[in-house]
């Protein structure tokens, strides 16, 4: 049997699709109702309740913590405050991206820090000689996401920590009714949202406390398709989808660098000595060969396509995780990962690896569509990310 | 001469590598002719009812290494053959516990992460690694061996090729494949894990078939083996032969007859005749004699060269190379019919582990130990076992409820002190009963029936001299331009029209049918 996650006594009921997924040998709810749409909504107009205990999540210890974890990200986490949360991907000596993940700074000392795969062996084998304890703490900690419009409003009323001074990616020790939590402002949702860490065993006790509180302000329990949806339109990547981790890529061009994956912000050379250090300062001075943008799939060539088999355009209902050409003329210069048509955006979208030189926004590409069996080619234009930036994800 | 008809080929051992170079030199036109010594074809991949009722695998038990394109080229699965999935294996521990690797990724994960989660992280980056060299030194496998001190066009073209290839290999791979060639599987292993029966097992596939224990130079090759199968692109060609392994021969069989091929059983051959330093036939037992214009050997080195074959014919140097080929049994087999499963102490009852395999192997000290006292003439007292319940997997091999074990045994050696006799051969069962009911403590009143196969049963029934099962064992200085003679790779022999297409060649060892399908291609290009 697959683990149920520690709330898993709770989500299973819910589940009226029966639906489920593995998410890192977790089952985990792809949606509670027959249809992810409420869910996906809950997201962005009212509160979902998103159970994310799968993450992987290790614990980083010692008076060396900071020196160790600044020569694994590509941050500069000396620049990371105390309570500050940094998102970030760490590479290989070759420049490529292992993983990506949340960096948080519990304690001048202490940080936890969340990732796709599993990184104990990683870290620990850098780890080596330094003053600091690494500690996978992913089954003892569970970790649920609030996220949507109302998420505030719900802590508030249950939660002592004072919520309306914790910004965009800071967190917060509290107690949510009697439960000890740490909140931290971030999400996989591109809104205004937390995730709440909390003892295993106490795990259950959160989940009613939130449902409970949550009821007068719309809370959702929602699944991964509607989280999917709402972290393409963040323009967020996803692990294993998006990119290939460096680990599990069997041939060097499945691997990207994270200014490929136009992660190149979060790349900071000026700091000292990191792993991978060299090869991303050669890629910075010649540039990126590749670089992920995002795809709108434009309506008038959608619906022409469709026309011509008497049908108006036909839309994804979920999203997508498949490998998708993209064009430049005749030539194939990319390929898009994911893809989803956002309800708020009133868009088709997409995530792709374009090749730099057809990277620049505005260029007017080709995304390959499938109309009545037969492969088409629809106009589409490259954009910035994310796609959907609400001011409240920050306010 | 009682050759009423002429053979384009007459083929000298119906095991699965003759029958695979029947097959394939029928389908090329050719009129064929296989002798098989025994009253059914498959040599060491048989099937047998020993006691009634219940179908033994009675020595290889598993197919791993069959050739896809042999799969493919003779259509062996409209010829019957169906191979099921060995989905995991299961190392019983001494303390009651127990390391499980199941078919799910997930579930192996975490079963691994119980014992060491450095461990379960490292297993994937190991696959990974095993994925890349598998697929590096995938050509050698498919490629007649070169010359490497020839002059040849041909040796040197093929030579050429390899070096281009591996000038393509990522440094990295270069040297994890250059410290796989020169280690011992438990060196290799103690650079990657920390779990004790994690190693062991794995170790243990780096020692199958050789006189070598986990920690002898030169082990860590074999590791790499058992990847191969892995990259061929044929999901699940790896497994448990409906019927049991004496169905691939029997698939094999029909392919070949369906080609047009002969087979003959019961007919031993005991002399190759050779005319002017040609072979020109052979000489049966009963004194028949039958014409030939080629004439292959898929019986060992020794056999082929040292029975069949007047001395005078071959050179010196050549015959004593032959004589120095090392071919040293090491492994037995134990199969018994059951009237009830065994219950593991570690997982009680029935489960699905009991449809993969058991692997008795703690720890490396256990397995070194196991070999210390082979070294020294004895069988281990307390051996490694490789273990699978084929009736699991094919309710079909035993009665219903009922079922068939069968144990593969490492070390029994052939040159045991005072040699084997009917006493030392169910003392070797006892031995092992008893080391296994240390993990089922139910065995012993479960067994119906008893078959324990010694080396030197393997080589007296089923021709494997020594009984060394891959003909030769597989170690470097036996493989590719050296198997079984340098300047005799190319299946070629100094006898001109006599070649060679068992186990003793290139690629050689399991039940792959490469050498079979090589040695037929090579004999195809001389005319």
């Amino acid at each position: 049997m697959l683990r149920g996650t520690p709330f898993h006594t709770r989500t299973a009921p819910l589940c009226q699709a029966q639906n489920w997924r593995r998410w890192a040998g977790y089952v985990v709810a792809s949606s509670y109702e027959l249809t992810h749409e409420h869910e996906y909504h809950a997201i962005r107009s009212a509160a979902a309740l998103i159970d994310v205990s799968p993450l992987y999540k290790y614990l980083i210890r010692g008076s060396d913590a900071e020196r160790f974890i600044n020569h694994v990200v590509t941050r500069d986490v000396s620049k990371c405050a105390v309570h500050q949360v940094m998102y970030g991907p760490w590479c290989d000596e070759a420049g490529k991206v292992i993983d990506d993940g949340t960096l948080q700074r519990l304690g001048e000392d202490s940080f936890r820090l969340t990732s796709g795969e599993p990184n104990l062996r990683w870290l620990q084998d850098i780890a080596v000689g330094l003053r600091v304890s690494i500690e996978d703490d992913s089954d003892a900690t569970a970790a649920l996401a609030l996220q949507g419009p109302t998420s505030r409003d719900i802590l508030k009323d249950i939660c002592d920590a004072d919520l309306d001074q914790l910004k965009f990616f800071r967190l917060t020790f509290g107690r949510i009714t009697d439960i000890p939590v740490t909140i931290t402002r971030t999400g996989y949702t591109g809104d205004l949202g937390y995730e709440i860490w909390v003892e295993t065993a106490q795990a259950i006790r959160l989940w009613d406390a939130l449902l409970d509180a949550g009821r007068p302000h719309g809370i959702t329990p929602t699944g991964i398709l509607a989280l999917d949806i709402s972290r393409i339109e963040a323009g967020l990547l996803l692990i294993g989808v998006d990119y290939i981790p460096t680990h599990r890529a069997l041939i060097e061009s499945r691997k990207s660098s994270p200014f490929e994956l136009g992660l190149g912000w979060a790349v900071r050379l000026e700091k000292d000595g990191f792993v991978g250090r060299s090869a991303l300062m050669d890629e910075w001075r010649r540039g990126p060969a590749w670089v992920v943008k995002g795809l709108e799939v434009d309506w008038g060539s959608l619906e022409r396509n469709h026309a011509v088999v008497g049908l108006p355009p036909q839309l994804p209902a979920t999203a997508w995780r498949t490998s998708v050409p993209v064009y430049a003329g005749k030539k194939q210069i990319g390929y898009a990962t994911s893809g989803c048509w956002s309800p708020t955006l009133k868009k088709y979208i997409a995530l792709a690896h374009l090749r730099s030189a057809h990277a620049e926004r505005e260029t007017q590409l080709e995304m390959e569509i499938t109309v009545e069996h037969q492969r088409k080619r629809a106009l589409a234009r490259v954009t910035d990310l994310p796609f959907f930036d609400p001011d409240r994800k920050r306010d | 001469m009682a050759a009423a008809k002429a053979y384009d080929a007459v083929i000298i051992g119906g095991g699965h590598n003759g029958l695979v170079n029947a097959a394939y030199l029928a389908r090329a036109g050719k009129r064929v002719l296989v002798l098989e010594k025994r009253h059914i074809v498959g040599g060491a991949t048989v099937t047998e009812e020993v006691f009634p009722g219940f179908k033994f695998s009675v020595l290889s038990y598993v197919v791993s290494l069959l050739r896809p394109e042999i799969i493919r080229e003779l259509d062996l699965p409209k010829h019957g053959l169906e191979i099921l999935p060995l989905e995991s294996t299961v190392t019983p521990m001494p303390n009651g516990d127990y390391l499980g690797r199941w078919a799910d990724h997930d579930l192996t994960r975490r079963e691994l992460y119980r014992h060491s989660p450095r461990d379960a992280e490292a297993y994937d980056d190991f696959g990974t690694l095993m994925y890349h060299l598998a697929y590096a030194v995938k050509p050698i496998m498919g490629m007649v061996p070169p010359d490497p001190t020839s002059l040849r066009p041909r040796d040197l073209r093929s030579l050429l090729r390899l070096g281009k290839h591996f000038r393509g290999l990522e440094p990295a791979h270069f040297y994890a494949l250059y410290k796989l060639m020169t280690m011992s599987s438990a060196d290799y292993l103690d650079e990657w894990f920390e779990c004790e029966p994690l190693k062991a097992t794995m170790s243990a596939s780096g020692i199958i078939g050789t006189f070598l224990g986990p920690r002898s130079p030169g082990t860590a090759y074999v590791l790499l083996h058992h990847y191969m199968g892995e990259i061929d692109g044929v999901f699940r060609a790896w497994g448990f032969a409906k019927g049991g392994t004496g169905a691939v021969a029997e698939a094999i069989a029909a392919a070949a007859r369906r080609l047009g091929a002969e087979i003959r059983t019961e007919a031993t051959v005991s002399q190759v005749i050779v005319k002017h330093g040609r072979a020109v036939g052979v000489a049966l037992e009963d004194g028949e004699e039958i014409s030939a214009r080629v004439v292959v050997s898929g019986l060992d080195p020794k056999l082929t060269f040292l029975k069949l074959v007047e001395p005078g014919e071959l050179p010196a140097d050549f015959l004593g190379a032959i004589r120095r080929y090392k071919i040293r049994g090491s492994s037995g087999k134990v199969n018994l019919a059951l009237g009830e499963l065994p219950s593991l102490t570690c997982l009680p009852g029935n489960g699905p582990h009991l449809r993969g395999a058991i692997s008795i192997s703690p720890s490396v000290e256990y397995l070194e130990r196991a070999y210390d006292d082979a070294k020294y003439g004895e069988f281990s007292r307390h051996p490694y076992m490789d273990i699978i319940i084929p009736s699991m997997i094919d309710p079909g091999m035993a009665p219903p409820g009922k079922h068939v074990m069968s144990i593969f045994v490492q070390y029994a050696p052939f040159e045991l002190n005072g040699g084997w006799n009917d006493q030392k051969r169910e003392a070797f069962g006892d031995a092992v009963v008893n080391t296994l009911a240390q993990f089922a403590p139910n065995i012993k009143n479960a067994i119906l029936h008893r078959q324990v196969v010694t080396p030197w049963d393997m080589q007296e029934e089923y021709s494997l001299t020594e009984g060394n099962i891959f003909h030769g064992e597989l170690s470097l200085h036996q493989l590719f331009f050296l198997r079984p003679a340098p300047k005799w790779t190319d299946y070629r022999t100094p006898v001109t029209n006599l070649y060679q297409c068992g186990s003793g060649t290139h690629p050689g060892g399991g039940i792959s049918g490469a050498s079979g399908r090589l040695a037929a291609l090579e004999i195809l290009r001389d005319g």
